[in-house]
C-alpha cells in the first residue's frame, strides 16, 4: 500500500467513529438535500435540462480547441491578457510574475479550485506577498491553515464555536455563538484588505467562447468586489471551463446553484469580458486570464472518461455520497474530493497513487444520478480500478483466485476444506476480532457468520 | 513553440479520437441531436405563468423569499416619498448614486450629500455612502433578479459596496426568464458587450458556518427594488 493510500485508511477509520463529525455533516447535508429537492421539483423538467446540459458540455469539450481560441480572441480584443499554463508551476510563475510587475503589496483572493491544485497561496506567501482569502468559509479555513473541506462549503466541518475560538485567537474578537455576528467579524476585517489591495484573484465557473467572457458564481459579493476594486486582476481557470454560447448560462446558472447549493440562483452570477474600458468609471487596469491544462489533455485524450471534464463543480456527487458523508472531505489529501475527485485525480496526479479513491466506493451510483451534467462517474470508478489492474497486476490477489479455482474444480478437495472449515471454526471463536485472526480485516468490524452445520449436498443425500 | 501552441496541440491530439455523447449508446456520436440541447431551455426551466400580473406576483414572491424589499410604485411622487421614508427610517448621511434619469432623480429628492460613479471616485468615500442608487438592465420573474451591467448601474463597485443596494426599475423592464434576459443582452449590447453584467439574486449572504443563512457577507445587506 503506498502512503497516499495508508493515509487515506487510516483517517476514514478514525472519521468514520467520529460521532460529532458524522453529526455536523450529516445535519448541514440534511439541510442541503430539503432545498435542493424543493428547487429541483420546480423546474418544469430536471431529466429534460439534465440531458441538454450534458449535450452543451459535451459539444464544449468535444470541441475544445476550436472554443478556446474563439473565447481568447475575443477576451482579448477588449485588451484582457491571456496566459496559457501547461503545469502547475507554469501557472504559478505567470501569476507571480504579474504580481511583481505589478508592485503589489497586498493581494485578496476568492474562492479558486484551481488555485488550490496549484497551491497558488503557498507560492505568494513564500515570495512574500500577503494573500488573503475573502470567501468566509475560505477565510476560516485559511487561518487554520488547512484547504478546503468542501469544494462548495470550505469550512462544514466546523462548528460556531470553534470557529469563535478561532477568530478570537486569530483576530482578537469577543467570543460569540451567533453566525451573525462572526460573519460580521470577517466582513470587517476583510474590508480593510479590500480597500488596500493591489491585485485581486479569482477563478470562474465558465468561460463563453461566444462573447469572450468569464463567468462568476457566488453568493457573498467577494468575486465582485475582488473584480472591482483592486487594479489589477487575474483569474486561473481550466481549459475545461468553455460554454459555447452566452445563452447557455439561462441553462447552467440555475442548474448549478439549483444541484450546488439548493438555490434558485446563486446571489451573484457575474460576466467579465475586459479590464476597464475607456469611459468607464472603475474596474481594473489590468485583466490577466491564466488558463491552466495542468493534464486536464490527459483526460481529455481518454475518450472513454472525457465526460469527466464536463464537471461544474457544483458538488453534488460529493453531497450525496456515503463515502464522502463518512470519511469527510480531508481523508481524500486531494483538491477535488468525492466521487469526482476518486474519478479525476487519478488522471491528474498518477494511477498508482490514487487508484485506492476508487475503490474506496460502495458504486451505488448515487453520484451519477445526481450529477447535472450526467457524468457516468461510478463507471469511471470502476474503469479506473481495470486500468489499474492492467498497468500493475495485483499478484497476491491473482494468486488467491488461483488457489480457489484450483480447490473448487475439484469436488472431493471442496468438501474436505469444508470440512476442515467446520472443525476449525470453534477454534475461531477465540481469537475473533483481535488482532491475531487470520481474518482479522475482515472480523474488526463485521461478523463472519457460521458455515451450515451440514452441507446442502449432504442434505440432498440423506434426504429420504 | 508557444505553451498556446503546445495545449492547443494535446487537444487536437487528443480529440481525434471520438467520445461517445451522454445518454446514448456508446458510437459515433449524434451531433444532429444537438439542436435539442439549446432549443427549448425555456420549457425545462422553472415556470413563469402567462400575463404580467402573475410574473410580476412571481417576482415579488421571489424577491421575499430571497429578503429582498419589492415596492410597486404608481409615479415619481410616490417612489421620492418611499425614498424618503427609507432615508429617515436608516438615517441615511450620505448616498452613492450615478447618472441615469431615475437615480438623478432620487438624488434630487433624497438632497443629501453623494458620491456619484460616472466618472473615476474615491472609493474610500464611496464605502462611507449608507446607500446604493442605481438603475437596472431587466428584472427576472423566474428567479426575482436584477440585471444590471457596468454602463446601466454606474460601474462594478457602486451595486456592492454600499451596506444597502437600491434599485429603481421600470415595470417594462420585468422579464419572464433568464432567456428572455440573455435575449435582452444580446439586442441591446452585441457584439459591443460591457465587461461587467452581473445577475443580482437578493442581499447579498452566506451558509458558510453551519448552513444557516445569515445576510450582508461582503456585499449589501439589504436590496430594496421599486418598479415604477
Amino acid at each position: 500500500m503506498n502512503t497516499f493510500a495508508a493515509q487515506f485508511r487510516k483517517q476514514s477509520l478514525r472519521l468514520t467513529r467520529d460521532l460529532r463529525h458524522r453529526l455536523l455533516i450529516q445535519t448541514a447535508l440534511g439541510k442541503y438535500e430539503t432545498q435542493r429537492d424543493q428547487r429541483k421539483a420546480a423546474f418544469q423538467d430536471w431529466q429534460s435540462a439534465r440531458q441538454a446540459a450534458a449535450e452543451i458540455k459535451w459539444d464544449a469539450i468535444n470541441h475544445l480547441d476550436t472554443h478556446l481560441r474563439d473565447f481568447v480572441s475575443r477576451i482579448e480584443a477588449r485588451g484582457t491578457v491571456v496566459h496559457w499554463a501547461s503545469t502547475a508551476a507554469q501557472a504559478r510563475d505567470i501569476i507571480l510574475g504579474i504580481v511583481r510587475d505589478s508592485k503589489a503589496r497586498s493581494i485578496i483572493k476568492s474562492k479558486a479550485m484551481t488555485a488550490e491544485e496549484i497551491h497558488l497561496n503557498d507560492a505568494l506567501e513564500k515570495a512574500g506577498f500577503e494573500v488573503v482569502e475573502s470567501d468566509l468559509g475560505e477565510f476560516i479555513v485559511q487561518l487554520r491553515h488547512e484547504p478546503p473541506y468542501h469544494i462548495v462549503f470550505p469550512a462544514m466541518h466546523l462548528t460556531r464555536g470553534e470557529i469563535s475560538e478561532l477568530f478570537t485567537r486569530e483576530l482578537g474578537s469577543a467570543p460569540t455563538s451567533s453566525p451573525e455576528e462572526l460573519t460580521m467579524i470577517a466582513r470587517r476585517a476583510l474590508r480593510k484588505k479590500y480597500l488596500t489591495a493591489d491585485v485581486g484573484i479569482t477563478g470562474a465557473n465558465f468561460a463563453i467562447a461566444e462573447t469572450g467572457m468569464i463567468s462568476i458564481t457566488e453568493n457573498e459579493g467577494n468575486a465582485r468586489l475582488t473584480a472591482a476594486l483592486p487594479r489589477v486582476m487575474i483569474s486561473l481557470l481550466g481549459i475545461e471551463k468553455i460554454l459555447p454560447r452566452l445563452a447557455d448560462l439561462a441553462l447552467f446558472l440555475p442548474m448549478l446553484a439549483t444541484a450546488g447549493a439548493g438555490q434558485a440562483l446563486t446571489c451573484y452570477n457575474s460576466l467579465y469580458g475586459g479590464p476597464r474600458q475607456p469611459g468607464e468609471s472603475d474596474g481594473p487596469e489590468q485583466f490577466h486570464v491564466v488558463l491552466l491544462d495542468n493534464r486536464r489533455t490527459e483526460l481529455l485524450a481518454d475518450a472513454e472518461q472525457r465526460d469527466a471534464l464536463h464537471c461544474i463543480r457544483c458538488g453534488a456527487c460529493l453531497n450525496v455520497c456515503p463515502i464522502f458523508r463518512n470519511v469527510g472531505g480531508h481523508t481524500y489529501g486531494t483538491t477535488y474530493s468525492g466521487p469526482i475527485g476518486s474519478v479525476i485525480t487519478p488522471h491528474l496526479r498518477g494511477l498508482q497513487d490514487w487508484k485506492h479513491l476508487s475503490s474506496a466506493s460502495s458504486l451505488c451510483g448515487a453520484c451519477t444520478e445526481a450529477c447535472p451534467v450526467k457524468i457516468d462517474l461510478h463507471h469511471h470508478l470502476l474503469q479506473n480500478r481495470r486500468n489499474s489492474v492492467a498497468q500493475k497486476p495485483a499478484r497476491l490477489e491473482k494468486l488467491a483466485y488461483k488457489l480457489f479455482a484450483f480447490v473448487i474444480n475439484r469436488p472431493w478437495l471442496y468438501a474436505l476444506a469444508k470440512k476442515f472449515a467446520r472443525v476449525c471454526q470453534p477454534l475461531h471463536s477465540l481469537v475473533k476480532g483481535k488482532r491475531i485472526d487470520p481474518a482479522y480485516g475482515w472480523t474488526q468490524s463485521r461478523d463472519l457468520p457460521n458455515l451450515a452445520s451440514r452441507s446442502f449436498k449432504e442434505w440432498w443425500k440423506d434426504r429420504k | 513553440m508557444s505553451e498556446r501552441d503546445k495545449i492547443l496541440g494535446r487537444i487536437r491530439e487528443a480529440l481525434t479520437v471520438p467520445a461517445p455523447m451522454p445518454g446514448h449508446p456508446p458510437g459515433p456520436a449524434q451531433t444532429a441531436k444537438l439542436g435539442h440541447a439549446t432549443s427549448g431551455v425555456r420549457q425545462w426551466l422553472p415556470a413563469v405563468g402567462e400575463t404580467f400580473e402573475d410574473r410580476l406576483a412571481l417576482f415579488r414572491a421571489n424577491a421575499t423569499e430571497l429578503k429582498a424589499a419589492f415596492h410597486l410604485v404608481a409615479d415619481r411622487d410616490e417612489l421620492g416619498l418611499r425614498l424618503r421614508e427609507l432615508s429617515k427610517a436608516e438615517g441615511w448621511a450620505r448616498i452613492a448614486t450615478h447618472g441615469d434619469e431615475l437615480t438623478l432623480f432620487a438624488r434630487a429628492t433624497l438632497d443629501l450629500p453623494f458620491s456619484g460613479t460616472d466618472a473615476p471616485y474615491d472609493v474610500q468615500l464611496l464605502e462611507k455612502c449608507d446607500a446604493g442608487i442605481t438603475a437596472c438592465d431587466a428584472l427576472i420573474a423566474q428567479t426575482g433578479s436584477v440585471l444590471v451591467t457596468g454602463r446601466s448601474a454606474g460601474g462594478r463597485a457602486l451595486s456592492v459596496l454600499p451596506p444597502h443596494h437600491v434599485v429603481i426599475a421600470r415595470r417594462e423592464q420585468l422579464l419572464p426568464d433568464l432567456p428572455a434576459a440573455f435575449d435582452l443582452l444580446k439586442q441591446k449590447y452585441a457584439p459591443d458587450y460591457p465587461a461587467f453584467i452581473s445577475f443580482i439574486t437578493g442581499p447579498s449572504r452566506t451558509g458558510d458556518i453551519e448552513r444557516i443563512l445569515v445576510l450582508g457577507a461582503h456585499g449589501p445587506k439589504k436590496l430594496t427594488i421599486f418598479c415604477l
